[in-house]
């Protein structure tokens, strides 16, 4: 793979970091603004506070996203509030709305394969995008081969306060 | 005269300052020939070490020629002369430093009174690295006023480069104490979890010391390289897992001895625990990243010895006490004394064993420091070590 591919590939993890993040942020707007109708919906009746606050963890993530010049760790975030969002949904199967809770339930597994997918390309495409801009092979430090250096200053003595702990006498009562 | 300033984080400047002037008898001032940027001081700029001050002239790895010296430096030191100024700075009379313990001076640090309540004894005062440590002003400057230089400073040789000498300040007895701290012996496989400057010299000094495998843990491709052309094998984190391929490496044993010389701003998102670090750091409910520390007390095989020259600002969380415990591992850490060992070092130089040049990218004027900080700290352009030049507009 070229550099320019490489550049491509960077590009387009970040194109879809960027579209997490809107989706995030859009996500978290519907949890604030209808709360109640979304928690009649999924068997959360009573719930609304719990929901209001996933969805102000979902602005603020997107925001991350959004604005941080690595988005990597705020997209690993959103796989975290995954974790939550169906941790809580799980608990939630027993309620009055099973078939809509599992739908949710869905949707959100749906969205976490997403998130950990482009977590992994931005991984991958962070890893690519730092080709070696030169070749520093050749600096050892040591006159010769580091090889015939292993073990030049074995002379040296450490002093009494560095000495390793030592062993243990081979005997066992 | 011109210095490098910390205006607060992430805001370093080039600034026209007060020239310095002898303040205490044992007071030197040295005419700053070169100087560099520690990956320590990265964490000033990154604004994680607390104790900062707008103002602040920053730089503790520095060399020049003596100017002018105070009355009570008794002919120890003569205007002139060439010297390496240490970062570490030593009375040379208290019960730590006869001891050999430099960097836990009992006297050099101004500030006690801070450094008692924060850590409940005093460590000795450091050039330009928060008032915690005595506020000095650093060595990234056109001078520098070395307190008690009777005792602070090394005498060099004029048929050295500076390019050759100035790491005795730090990186190479720090590297160096480092790998003598555990003691290397030729069975040893030492693991070394960060490959920027300390963690090359560190790499070096335990292939001079004789340890059976070097093994370098990094992400940089240069660095990489450059930790292999040193005779390290390489472990990159981004692609391999690390714990797999330690124990690969030594039979499923673990490496005997480990070196944290990244410290308390770990790479951040290649792993869960990274990103709850930050996310921590950043609400200021922790001070250090400490993924390394974690890792390291998981592979290192039992009773070995982890080595820790990676600076750490405060407090650090989730760490696995309990592991290190129950594995009987010894922890071996702190500030370089670097006295203890610049005399050895520096024959090794003259001799040619070592030549730390090796591990410098980047030579530029004082001026663009600021700049180089920036380089320096996302690791762009390959940069591994950056030298400043006053002399140079």
């Amino acid at each position: 793979m070229d550099y320019q591919q490489k550049l491509n590939r960077q590009a387009s993890a970040h194109r879809l970091a960027r579209g997490m993040g809107w989706f995030s942020i859009a996500l978290g707007l519907v949890e604030l603004a209808c709360a109640r109708p979304l928690a009649r919906a999924i068997g959360m009746r009573g719930e609304e506070p719990l929901l209001r606050f996933y969805g102000v963890r979902e602005i603020a993530t997107g925001i991350g996203v959004l604005a941080a010049r690595d988005p990597a760790p705020w997209i690993w975030g959103r796989v975290a509030g995954d974790a939550l969002d169906i941790g809580t949904l799980a608990t939630r199967l027993e309620g009055s709305r099973t078939a809509n809770t599992a739908l949710a339930l869905g949707a959100v597994l749906g969205a976490t394969a997403a998130d950990v997918a482009v977590a992994r390309q931005l991984a991958g495409a962070r890893h690519l995008s730092k080709p070696m801009v030169r070749d520093d092979s050749g600096r050892s430090g040591f006159p010769k081969p580091p090889e015939q250096m292993r073990g030049a200053a074995r002379g040296f003595r450490p002093p009494r306060d560095m000495l390793r702990p030592e062993d243990r006498p081979p005997t066992i009562h | 005269m011109r210095a490098l300033v910390w205006h607060g984080k992430k805001d370093i400047r080039c600034d026209t300052v007060p020239d310095p002037r002898i303040e205490d008898p044992r007071d030197a001032i040295v005419k700053v020939s070169s100087c560099a940027i520690c990956g320590s001081d990265l964490h000033l700029y990154d604004g994680f070490m607390m104790g900062m001050e707008r103002g602040d002239i920053l730089g503790h790895e520095c060399m020049g020629e003596v100017v002018e010296v105070g009355p009570g430096v008794d002919g120890k030191l003569e205007v002139g002369e060439r010297v390496v100024i240490p970062f570490t700075i030593a009375c040379g009379e208290c019960e730590q430093c006869q001891r050999g313990h430099f960097s836990v001076c009992e006297r050099s640090n101004r500030n006690q009174d801070i450094a008692k309540k924060a850590l409940g004894h005093t460590t000795a005062g450091l050039f330009g690295y928060t008032h915690l440590t005595g506020g000095y002003a650093g060595g990234q400057a056109e001078y520098v006023r070395v307190p008690f230089a009777d005792t602070t400073h090394v005498k060099v040789p004029s048929n050295l480069s500076d390019e050759q000498l100035l790491f005795l300040s730090d990186i190479l007895p720090t590297g160096w104490q480092a790998a003598v701290q555990y003691d290397i012996q030729p069975t040893d496989t030492v693991a070394i979890w960060g490959a920027g400057p300390v963690g090359q010299m560190a790499i070096r000094s335990a292939i001079l010391l004789g340890a059976k495998q070097v093994v370098a843990i990094d992400c940089v491709p240069e660095r990489l390289a450059m930790a292999k052309a040193g005779g390290a094998t390489t472990i990159d984190f981004m692609a391999d897992s690390v714990i797999e391929r330690l124990n690969e490496l030594t039979s499923g044993r673990g490496p005997e001895k480990c070196i944290d010389a990244v410290g308390m701003e770990s790479h951040v998102g290649h792993t869960l625990d990274t990103i709850y670090d930050r996310a921590k750091q950043a609400v200021f409910a922790e001070t250090g990243r400490p993924h390394v520390l974690r890792e390291m007390f998981y592979a290192c095989r039992p009773a070995g010895i982890c080595s820790v020259p990676g600076v750490y600002g405060g407090l650090v969380d989730k760490l696995p006490f309990g592991l290190a415990m129950n594995k009987g591992l010894t922890i071996r850490t702190g500030q370089t004394d670097v006295n203890r060992w610049t005399a050895d070092l520096l024959q090794r130089i003259e001799e040619g064993q070592i030549d730390p040049t090796f591990v410098i990218t980047h030579t530029v004027p004082l001026g663009e420091g600021p700049a180089m900080y920036r380089t320096f700290r996302d690791k762009e352009d390959g940069c591994v070590k950056v030298v400043l030049k006053p002399s140079l507009h």
